[in-house]
């Protein structure tokens, strides 16, 4: 039994829940990729360049960006949050009490942080794939001014881990979906208002900002920016990076608890 | 009374669905009451950032904010989201999935009274969201007349409409995934429909389409009442409305019917 | 009032496109009796139920429910009947005691009197401890007793059952029993279906036999087994695979042989009789059981199948 923090041992076990959860997900693929595909285009196009006409005549710049440069990254940070709350919820409440599939996973040679890990990797890899994606269509609409552009997959999908991990946990030990629902409206909708998504931490008064920067989407928001435009000072960065990096590994703790108290005990 | 004027959309007998909703509903009121949280959270964080960024808005003479040009199109679009809930989710469940309906059409309840009850739900719900809602806007500083008043019977319009084709749209709904395509058609509705930037935006032959979308129609209607400025054009609009609304509950009707008592 | 037959089907015809799944089938239903319908999966008991529920339209044929025709009077019959659905179709989210006052909300009754009936019937189906909980938590067993319960709920003239213990461990299975019987001696008219052979003896006066759609008899259980059957059945089963070449060696014995593919059956009037004969001549089976004749054997001579396959 692994009970020590030491990942990469149960490898070859977790590689197969990996492997579950993107054959699972093959099946079911075509409608969440029609909406991975136009969903960031509708975005941009409404409002980079539909509201970004009106910033742009009124305002001018943004933070030195048109609005359309200036909300690009936002959108592939917020849309890998959205990504795991979409794979982490639901589809693991009837992993484990629905269908109760994680049982029959746990009946073979996997234990439960392997079916843990492996679905982590799994949102891992779709978000990595949609942030290729992304990156692809923010440089179609002439967004991207740096070389570091080609890490935002990569903080696209540190962003997902860093929330896919506390809700995989907590979908875990849920009884019901009740409190999804609250979750969703409570906590992910006012991250994606509040995390200086469509405007810059500025526009808070004063004493308001450091709430703001209290807020975990704000970290990977302000991640994809930097690295899109190639800019922003090392120690902020540090920051960012470290804050979704401890709360990915916070939640891996978690749910390695919760999981084997879910399907073992 | 409206069943009387639409009797075979359904009788009397339907106020029993709508009870039964209500019975369902009184333990989950959370998720009733966060309904409300979210377009309020959409016109508070409007209201702090975009404001400022886009400036202020000359519309038939008024100058306006950006977050009181838009406050009427967020109230048609939860009024849109929420009848799609209503009417897309929640039957698709009851019919589809949980079976609920088959015991219900074993009572003197009719294929008909269980569609139009569904409706009124929605009704009921949506009334309560859009009050609440233009509260919202009058304590945000974003209404800018008592007209505003107005938009409640217009929301609720707006409500109908949505629900009877989500009510129809529903029956041809096979699995959850298809829910995806419903995500598909919503959020463009939402994106582009004059909600957060004038349909004079677009070309020409652009606009043209987006008049088509009923949602652009409500956003407007709703944007002209809440500034009082009216128009004839209004009347044009609602009757648009209450046709699709027409359209959606005949289909609706139908296709409850053949998928319930084949 | 008449006296005529509480329910009365001449005919009836249903068709769902190219599929014909009841091909005319007529039959009456007298006050008060448990009227059977047996038959496999497929056999066209559902589609007469519900057309016999006043819920799906006959597309043919003739049917008359408490006197009142169902194409014009759906309504007012459905408020009369009771219906205990082949799934239990009941609202998960709410408790059990919502869940009966709610679905007598759908027939009009008022509040209190639903209040009142809904102890009563709790107390009738044992779940009066149970009337807080959620449905979602209860076991199988109770949620069969519950949707009985709930069509009970508009104290209906007749009950209609839908597989009512289909899936139910042998436990539960009688508690339903007993408790349909309970209400067949308080004047409850009941139309049960069923593919299980002894549900249909234990519970129905008389009953129709269905297959493909059609009637092919009908009759009180023991006339059914007296008319088509022997009194005793041998169970005979043989270490071996060739069963055709032992039909011809064991049919001397029986009034008729059936050769089923893990066992061979011999319809006798008296079985020990019968095996000792056999064991005289040296047929010696690796097992052997004698019983007396049930519905499965009508059923299997009727239709030359058996009914759960």
């Amino acid at each position: 039994m692994s009970n020590t923090l030491d990942v990469t041992a149960g490898w070859s076990r977790w590689r197969r829940s990996w492997w579950y959860h993107a054959t699972y997900y093959a099946q079911t693929w075509r409608g969440s990729v029609v909406s991975t595909v136009f969903f960031p285009i509708f975005f941009l196009a409404a409002f980079g360049v539909g509201v970004g006409h009106l910033v742009t005549a009124h305002h001018g710049l943004v933070q030195g960006q048109t609005y359309l440069h200036f909300i690009a990254p936002s959108l592939l940070a917020t849309t890998a949050m959205q990504q795991a709350e979409g794979e982490s919820l639901w589809p693991v409440l009837a992993a484990v009490k629905w269908l109760r599939t994680y049982h029959a996973a746990a009946a073979t040679p996997l234990e439960p942080e392997d079916i843990f890990y492996g679905k982590l990797a799994w949102v891992v890899t779709r978000s990595f794939l949609t942030g290729v994606f992304y990156t692809i269509v923010i440089g179609c609409f002439g967004a991207i001014e740096s070389w570091w552009s080609l890490t935002l997959p990569i903080i696209g999908a540190l962003v997902s881990l860093a929330f896919a991990a506390p809700l995989v946990a907590f979908a875990a030990r849920s009884q019901s979906d009740g409190s999804f629902v609250t979750i969703y409206r409570f906590a992910f909708v006012p991250m994606f208002l509040f995390s200086a998504t469509f405007y810059p931490v500025s526009a808070y008064p004063g004493y308001l900002r450091p709430l703001v920067q209290l807020v975990p989407l704000y970290h990977g928001v302000a991640l994809a920016r930097a690295a899109a435009f190639g800019q922003g000072s090392l120690g902020a960065i540090t920051i960012h990076f470290c804050f979704l990096v401890a709360m990915a590994l916070v939640g891996i703790a978690w749910g390695r608890r919760t999981m084997r108290r879910r399907l073992v005990d | 009374m409206l069943t009387r004027v639409l009797p075979r959309f359904g009788t009397r007998r339907s106020t029993h669905i709508f009870e039964r909703n209500f019975m369902v509903y009184r333990s989950q009121w959370l998720m009733l009451v966060s309904g409300f949280f979210e377009p309020f959270f959409y016109l508070l964080s409007i209201g702090i950032g975009l404001n400022s960024l886009v400036g202020n808005f000359h519309v038939g003479g008024q100058v306006i904010t950006y977050a009181t040009f838009v406050a009427p199109a967020m109230l048609a679009t939860s009024a849109m989201n929420g009848a799609v809930i209503d009417s897309i989710f929640n039957p698709f469940f009851r019919l589809k999935i949980s079976h609920a309906y088959e015991a219900v059409l074993a009572t003197p309840l009719d294929v008909n009274d269980v569609a139009l009850g569904e409706v009124w739900w929605a009704l009921a719900r949506a009334g309560i969201y859009a009050a609440s809602f233009i509260v919202c806007m009058a304590l945000l500083g974003d209404a800018n007349s008592v007209w505003v008043v107005l938009c409640w019977p217009a929301a609720v319009l707006t409500s109908f409409t949505f629900s009877a084709l989500g009510l129809a749209a529903c029956t041809y709904m096979r699995s959850w995934q298809d829910f995806d395509i419903v995500a598909l058609v919503q959020l463009p509705l939402f994106l582009f429909s004059g909600t957060f930037f004038p349909i004079s935006s677009y070309p020409g032959w652009l606009g043209a389409i987006v008049s088509i979308s009923p949602l652009y129609q409500s956003t407007s209607l709703l944007r002209g009442l809440a500034l009082g400025q009216f128009a004839w054009i209004m009347t044009f609009r609602m009757a648009y409305l209450l046709v699709l609304a027409f359209v959606g509950l005949t289909l609706a009707a139908r296709r409850f019917r053949r998928i319930l008592v084949p | 009032m008449t006296t005529g037959p509480i329910l009365e089907a001449r005919d009836l015809v249903k068709r769902f496109g190219d599929l014909t799944a009841v091909k005319g089938v007529s039959f009456a239903v007298e006050k008060g009796e448990s009227f059977g319908l047996l038959g496999p999966n497929g056999a066209g008991k559902t589609s007469t139920l519900r057309m016999i529920s006043a819920v799906s339209e006959p597309t043919s044929g003739s049917l008359t429910i408490l006197g009142l025709d169902p194409r014009r009077d759906g309504p007012e019959i459905r408020g009369r009947l009771g219906v205990v659905p082949q799934e239990d179709t009941l609202e998960l989210e709410l408790t059990v005691r919502q869940n009966l006052e709610m679905f007598g909300r759908y027939f009009d009754l008022p509040r209190n009197v639903l209040r009142e009936r809904a102890s009563e019937l709790l107390e009738f189906t044992q779940l009066s401890e149970r009337a807080n909980d959620k449905v979602d938590d209860l076991s199988g067993g109770m949620k069969r007793r519950l949707t009985i319960a709930r069509a009970l709920v508009n104290q209906p003239e007749i009950l209609i059952l839908d597989e009512p213990t289909t899936g139910l461990d042998p436990q539960a299975r009688h508690l339903v029993w007993e408790r349909l019987y309970r209400l067949k001696r308080e004047g409850v008219t009941q139309i049960i279906t069923t593919h299980y052979m002894d549900e249909a003896e234990q519970l129905c006066d008389r009953l129709v036999v269905m297959d493909h759609g059609t009637i092919v008899a009908e009759g009180p259980p023991s006339e059914l087994i007296a008319r088509h059957s022997t009194r005793e059945v041998v169970e005979l089963r043989f270490d071996t695979d060739s069963h055709e070449e032992l039909h011809e060696r064991l049919s001397p014995f029986a009034q008729r042989v059936e050769v089923l593919p893990d066992r061979i059956l011999l319809y006798v009037n008296e079985g020990d009789d019968t095996l000792r004969e056999l064991h005289a001549v040296g047929v010696v089976p690796t097992s052997a059981l004698v019983r007396r004749s049930s519905l499965e054997d009508v059923f299997l001579r009727l239709t030359g199948r058996t009914l759960v396959d």
